[in-house]
């Protein structure tokens, strides 16, 4: 008798839950991650409800780019459809197909992270000054009480503080104004005096509390894609042994991965609508 | 029926409704961003895209996850997870309530 056959229900169903007990470890730990991610949700609305009158984008699309995000939303869909597929042909027996499967759901959560990376940078390089008195802004119909854009280069450089990451005052600042909402013209670049400036922002999560809570649920969410990653890299590397070895055990190994993918796409289906869309 | 003792031909039936549920989540990501740009009113587009994402939710659970084939006592343990989803969902809305007038 093998080692891993005393341990009781590691392949066939326990009576009580009906699986073998690492699936039901997983769901579980999924249960959990409910729990972490219904927290972080929860803070979302609490701070949504508590903002005061335009201190919360109308919807998340004012500031974060949605075509970005829904060509994501399908890389992610895809790749939970090819990790299932990967399931599948493992059960019929063919693990080159798995794991060619299994490959294919790597690169695209690869994928998924790179456009995010993009994402993230255009965040941190565009800026936002808030201005102690709104500010009449040539294009906007309405004085701003921010104005947002990209610094120009004959602009002074931004400092930030080593410990808190706050931007100093320079002087004076030359900001080129985003485009006003449904055109393409910029705006010519504007000098503000550092009297009219109340803080200089990017649009990190210093910036506001929308922007916090986007990078933080945006942030774990992204940690899951490389946990996710590290544990299918390590199945891509061992697969092919592994499943020589013990291939119904394979099979179950690459079930239980499938499912948290697939919550991890889970979570994605419903923070794409709730940050970018509402 | 467990997954345990699945046919190669009961598996290849399984890859036909996994394409199937495909389409429907690229359809319903259409339908999403689709609604997006129809600048409904906040609280129709809130409504919407909970629904929209619900569904597709459900499917990738269901069918991806293969919850529609288990049994009873996850459900059970799945329940009450989403019970207590809920009541943080609602914790915002107490204490929303008990602060008007206050702020």
């Amino acid at each position: 008798m093998s080692a891993a056959a005393i341990i009781p229900h590691d392949m066939e169903p326990h009576p009580v839950t009906g699986m073998y007990n690492g699936k039901f470890g997983i769901w579980l730990f999924l249960a959990s991650e409910i729990m972490l991610f219904g927290a972080l949700f929860s803070t979302y609305v609490l701070l949504r409800m508590g903002a005061e009158d335009g201190m919360w984008p109308k919807h998340g699309a004012e500031i974060l780019n949605v075509p970005l995000a829904t060509f994501n939303t399908v890389v992610l869909i895809t790749s939970s459809v090819t990790m299932v597929l990967s399931w599948a042909a493992l059960k019929m027996g063919d693990v080159a197909k798995g794991q060619r499967f299994l490959g294919i759901t790597f690169l695209l959560a690869g994928t998924f992270l790179v456009v995010k990376y993009f994402e993230y940078k255009e965040k941190f390089h565009h800026f936002e000054v808030f201005l102690n008195e709104p500010m009449a802004v040539e294009g906007y119909q309405e004085p701003l009480k921010g104005i947002r854009g990209h610094f120009t280069a004959d602009s002074p450089k931004l400092e930030a503080d080593a410990k808190t990451g706050a931007y100093a005052i320079p002087e004076y600042v030359i900001i080129e104004p985003d485009a006003p909402h449904g055109t393409h013209e910029h705006p010519k670049p504007v000098r503000i005096e550092s009297a009219q400036v109340k803080r200089i922002s990017n649009f990190g999560p210093r910036h506001s509390n929308f922007l916090a809570t986007y990078f933080t649920l945006t942030g774990l969410h992204g940690l899951h894609i490389v946990g996710g990653m590290v544990v299918i890299l390590y199945f891509l590397l061992t697969g092919s042994t592994f499943a020589k070895k013990n291939h119904e055990k394979y099979v179950n190994r690459i079930e239980c991965t499938g499912l948290y993918w697939h919550f991890v796409d889970l979570v994605w289906i419903f923070l794409f609508p709730v940050l970018y869309l509402l | 029926m467990s997954h345990h003792e699945m046919s190669a031909e009961e598996v290849k039936k399984h890859v036909r409704t996994y394409m199937m549920v495909f389409g429907a989540l690229l359809i319903l990501t259409g339908v999403t961003v689709g609604v997006f740009y129809l600048e409904l009113s906040i609280a129709a587009a809130v409504v919407v895209a909970l629904i929209v994402a619900s569904i597709k939710g459900s499917l990738v659970a269901c069918y991806f996850m293969h919850l529609i084939s288990e049994k009873g006592v996850l459900y059970w343990i799945l329940a009450l997870c989403a019970l207590f989803f809920i009541v943080l969902l609602l914790l915002p809305v107490l204490t929303e309530r008990d602060s008007v007038g206050v702020m």
